[in-house]
């Protein structure tokens, strides 16, 4: 695969880093002549100077064969730009881009953009993970499902220990996909399933149902 | 007309002012409130500190019962994604977009924005100018 990386920063220059091991011919577009030196210097002819926004510079760098491009700049509009032109100029099948505020999905894709990464959602999540109070973790989205896999955890405290599955009232879109109890085993749920303090529950689920899922998971707390 | 304008530079102050004058509804937006300065004394509209590309900015500024939405900052890139935010998100009856660059300014237009390219424009007056100087001097 041919895939064009806009911005050469620190994730950009991890990026082409695994792209290449990968075994794919990829370029970075960057400004910053400095940058584009010591990405050369490491990596070979790698690294354009110029910028990715521009038609002029996409069309040098042959994005009409690329079959991807990632946009990883740290500004959200360059972003957004260059994955615009990138598909209504040069009609690459792929565009993915990064964002810092996550209230910009709803637009880029809405501007269709196919795929948008919010690095604040992915730290907060992480952090949000080593929070012990914090009782759902969004594991992973499935942006084109409009889906969400989080994991649930079950305290002492919550209202549903001691209940059986089928007691629950889950939200329709919901679906529990497996249980791994604070010691033993992880096994898949049914309906006579007893939850206990210390499970925790991976679901599938949409974004907006989650915390109603959330809240049936895990009852009124006590 | 309820008028918005993001980017408070001299191109943006006075086309305030002017818009003002004509009895307007104008806000001025900038992400840095010493731009204001360039607005006169007499400027009755609005001017509000906040960034043109945050959907929360946008909402102070009164963006959901506005006419007209032009974009005027120093970056194609933000004016681009600022005007789409006012057509696709908030559908704002009039978006103008300033940008620079002629072959982005003829994408854009492509897609549906109503765009302005200064660079474009000015070439061609000034070739105009020097090409024909009598017909300025008539």
């Amino acid at each position: 695969m041919y895939i064009i990386v806009i911005g050469g920063g620190r994730l950009g220059y991890y990026l082409l880093k695994a792209l290449i091991n990968e075994g794919h011919e990829v370029l970075v577009v960057e400004k910053d002549p400095r940058i584009c030196k010591t990405i050369t210097d490491e990596m070979g002819s790698v690294c354009f100077r110029g910028d990715g926004c521009e038609a002029a510079t996409l069309g040098e760098v042959g994005t009409g064969r690329a079959d991807m491009l990632v946009a990883v700049t740290g500004d959200d509009e360059d972003n957004l730009v260059s994955c615009q032109v990138a598909k209504h100029k040069y009609n690459v099948p792929r565009t993915i881009a990064r964002i810092r505020n996550p209230q910009n999905a709803v637009l880029f894709k809405k501007l269709g953009i196919d795929v948008t990464v919010s690095s604040t959602d992915i730290i907060l999540e992480a952090i949000e993970r080593e929070v012990p109070t914090h009782t759902i973790t969004q594991l992973m989205s499935l942006e084109e499902k409009g889906l969400v896999i989080v994991d649930v955890k079950i305290s002492a405290k919550s209202a549903t220990v001691g209940k059986t599955v089928r007691d629950l009232t889950l939200p329709p879109e919901s679906k529990l996909a497996l249980i791994i109890p604070g010691e033993g085993s992880a096994y898949v749920p049914a309906s006579n399933t007893v939850l206990h303090a210390g499970d925790q529950i991976i679901a599938v689920t949409t974004l907006e149902t989650k915390e109603a899922l959330r809240a049936a998971l895990r009852g009124v707390e006590s | 007309m309820k008028i918005i304008i993001m980017g408070c530079g001299r191109v943006g102050a006075r086309l305030a002012s002017l818009l003002d004058e004509d009895g307007h509804d104008v806000t001025v937006l900038d992400n840095d409130t010493y731009s204001f300065r360039r607005l006169p004394s007499s400027f009755g509209g609005t001017a509000l500190f906040g960034n043109g590309i945050d959907e929360e900015a946008l909402k102070r500024a009164g963006i959901e019962g506005a006419d007209l939405f032009v974009a005027l900052t120093q970056g194609d890139n933000r004016n681009v994604m600022s005007c789409q935010i006012a057509k696709h998100i908030f559908h704002v009856p009039r978006v103008v977009c300033r940008i620079y660059d002629p072959l982005r300014e003829e994408m854009y237009a492509s897609l549906g924005l109503e765009t302005l390219s200064p660079t474009k424009i000015f070439a061609q007056l000034l070739r105009m100018q020097i090409e024909n100087p009598e017909a300025r001097s008539k």
